[in-house]
């Protein structure tokens, strides 16, 4: 059984969806988002999806927006973020790692190179949020070649034909995103989303993970009663961008992650 | 599903939750291009609204002023608008007009594309908006009076660097959640597949004319075919009267800036390698860390990082040629042009223009050149009375 698989069926046994924490590495530095994963992890973050910045993220929102143009200029680089990500899946060997990007980040890297590299630090999968199934094959190649899960997202507008399509040649875990738009915070038509879920669990052999914006504990404990897995990305960056020290707001993000944790537990 | 790809470059790197979108757009067009009550209201419009078809002009003051080749102009200027853009935009706009949109969004840099769409907003009753980068919005505001008048909403993006590509990217993401009563006009030929085939087409009667007029006024094919080049749709037009000749050269020039050298230019075939930016796996301007790098040219509507991806491919194989003009020598082209011929061209085209200028000499008066007149010049004008000042000419 791979690191996922384990880490979703531990997950099950416990009665409680997995908790994926997204960090916009690099931000506001490479040593504070080091930081900011650490105790992601330590309140219970079962698996971390590493965002590595790009000067152009269309399918991302304000807050994770400015955090990267914020890393991007305080000099994260994927070279850098590698090796960060290489002490991290040292220390916590039981832990997740996706590395999340666009495609010309990736590209500009090598596909094949990168695909060597990550399971060599530790890593067990890469997202790339511009890469649907129609232009996979480049990177997909690299990744089973090298054992790496290539994380394939669904979202409300995928008709379900599609949805089957993905779901039947997904590896790891199949990212559903929660609404048509970008990534944030917002207020989420909970019902419609748990139906989709169901309808989307219906019809997979893959754990399903939800994610875009989940903001609070109650977002995250509804959609845990159905989801395998739950994804929080700007809403632990927004607490991480807060006033008042970074280790005040470290401080923060870890009782907000905490809280998340105890929040993905399944009502009996 | 059509091919997406040229070569390796095109495609669609969109987010998963804009597959359908691109979908629904490309059954929509492959049965309107078969529809031939479409082509009607196409070709009206182009004939009645826009003015088509634009005449190909000999430049003989100029030509003779060279001592070389015979340069003629096909002159999208005459264009309603000013410009080439509106060939695009009319056929996008009938197009979203017929899979029930009701509200048309752009992305726009130097202005012209998103006064286009504000024009055919306005002539088929739809709503509009238009995002412009909030730097281009401060240094273009004639055009945004002229998109607000025609009763679009400019978005300003103050995002990135504040231009083109962060305008681009905005539109994406407005387009991501709104698809269901939203289109999306782009205005080049780059974007995910089928926008490069679909602006390519729409442009494509730039080039089927000018065969005909050519073949009408000199007898022959023209021996090169010279157009500027950003995200390259006027080009693209042109060229795709020409594609099944070899015998025809074809030149896109693209956008020195200060050279290439400086590293402060736009050009991103012959300065930049590949990658995939706003849907398309193409030639981009970026870092070694692969992020996307800012562009300079004096010529707004060339400064964009990418290139449309039908391009990148006619270059690696050779079927295009692609040089670059800088700042000064488009400048002193359009000088050339309004003091031989009475044309004040855009600054873009006097890229175009000003290769066809540097080469003219080592040719015969019985070799022709065909350049692109993309568009007019009077919008260019405070640009370039800013630029000599800098010179101190």
């Amino acid at each position: 059984m791979n690191k996922l698989q384990k880490i979703f069926t531990r997950c099950c046994q416990e009665n409680r969806a997995a908790l994926i924490i997204f960090c916009s590495c690099g931000y506001p530095d490479m040593e504070s988002s080091e930081q900011a994963i650490e105790t992601a992890i330590n309140a219970g973050a079962d698996i971390i999806e590493l965002g590595v910045p790009f000067s152009d993220p269309m399918a991302d929102g304000s807050i994770i927006r400015k955090a990267s143009e914020v890393a991007i200029r305080n000099g994260a680089t994927l070279p850098k973020i590698l090796d960060m990500a290489e002490r991290l899946s040292k220390r916590h060997p039981e832990t997740g790692f996706i590395l999340f990007s666009y495609m010309n980040i990736l590209y500009n890297y090598g596909l094949e190179k990168i695909c060597r590299k990550l399971p060599e630090i530790g890593l067990d999968g890469i997202l790339a949020v511009d890469l649907p199934l129609e232009e996979k094959e480049e990177l997909a190649k690299p990744c089973q070649e090298n054992g790496l899960h290539l994380i394939a997202l669904v979202s409300p507008a995928t008709p379900l034909e599609r949805a089957r399509k993905i779901m039947s040649e997904a590896s790891g875990f199949v990212y559903s995103i929660n609404v048509c738009g970008v990534t944030g915070v917002r207020d989420l038509q909970q019902q419609e989303i748990v139906e989709h879920l169901a309808v989307l669990k219906a019809h997979s052999t893959v754990p399903i993970a939800a994610g875009f914006g989940i903001n609070d504990a109650q977002a995250a404990q509804r959609l845990s009663q159905i989801a395998d897995g739950v994804i929080v990305g700007s809403a632990f960056i927004k607490i991480l961008s807060g006033k008042g020290e970074f280790s005040q707001r470290l401080e923060a993000a870890r009782e907000f992650i905490a809280d998340l944790a105890k929040n993905v537990r399944r009502q009996p | 599903m059509m091919n997406t790809h040229y070569g390796i470059y095109g495609g669609q790197y969109v987010a998963e939750t804009l597959m359908p979108a691109l979908t629904e757009l490309e059954q929509a067009y492959l049965e309107a291009k078969r529809d031939p009550e479409f082509h009607k209201e196409y070709q009206t419009l182009l004939k009645n609204y826009v003015g088509r078809e634009s005449p190909l002009y000999f430049a003989k003051r100029l030509s003779q002023s060279l001592g070389g080749a015979s340069i003629y102009l096909k002159r999208e200027d005459l264009n309603h608008t000013g410009a080439h853009k509106i060939n695009n935009t009319i056929g996008q706009a009938l197009l979203a007009k017929h899979m029930g949109k009701t509200r048309l969004i752009a992305e726009t840099g130097a202005g012209m594309h998103g006064v286009a769409t504000a024009t055919v907003a306005a002539l088929l009753g739809m709503e509009c908006e238009v995002f412009m980068g909030s730097l281009d919005v401060q240094r273009q505001a004639v055009n945004v009076e002229r998109m607000q008048t025609l009763g679009a909403k400019v978005n300003p993006v103050s995002e990135g660097s504040a231009t083109l590509k962060d305008a681009m990217n905005e539109a994406l993401r407005d387009w991501t959640a709104r698809f269901k009563d939203t289109f999306y006009l782009i205005g080049t030929v780059a974007g995910p597949y089928p926008y490069p085939m679909l602006v390519r087409d729409f442009q494509s009667v730039i080039g089927e004319e000018a065969r005909q007029q050519c073949l009408d006024q000199t007898g022959r094919l023209p021996d090169q075919v010279i157009a500027c080049v950003g995200g390259g749709s006027n080009a693209m037009g042109i060229f795709a009267g020409f594609c099944d000749y070899p015998e025809v050269r074809l030149v896109g020039v693209e956008a020195g800036g200060k050279g290439l050298d400086s590293g402060e230019h736009a050009a991103s075939i012959c300065g930049g390698k590949v990658g995939i930016l706003h849907g398309c796996k193409t030639y981009l301007l970026q870092n070694a860390d692969g992020q996307i790098t800012d562009t300079y040219s004096v010529s707004a509507g060339l400064d964009y990082p990418g290139v449309g991806p039908e391009h990148s491919f006619m270059a690696d194989s050779g079927e295009a040629h692609y040089v670059t003009v800088n700042d000064d020598d488009a400048i002193a082209a359009f000088d050339l042009l309004a003091r031989y011929e009475g044309i004040i061209p855009a600054l873009e085209s006097a890229h175009a223009l000003a290769y066809a200028i540097r080469i003219a000499a080592d040719f015969p008066a019985t070799t022709t050149f065909l350049v692109n007149l993309s568009g007019r010049g009077d919008k260019d004008m405070d640009t370039v009375r800013k630029f000599k000042q800098e010179q101190g000419a």
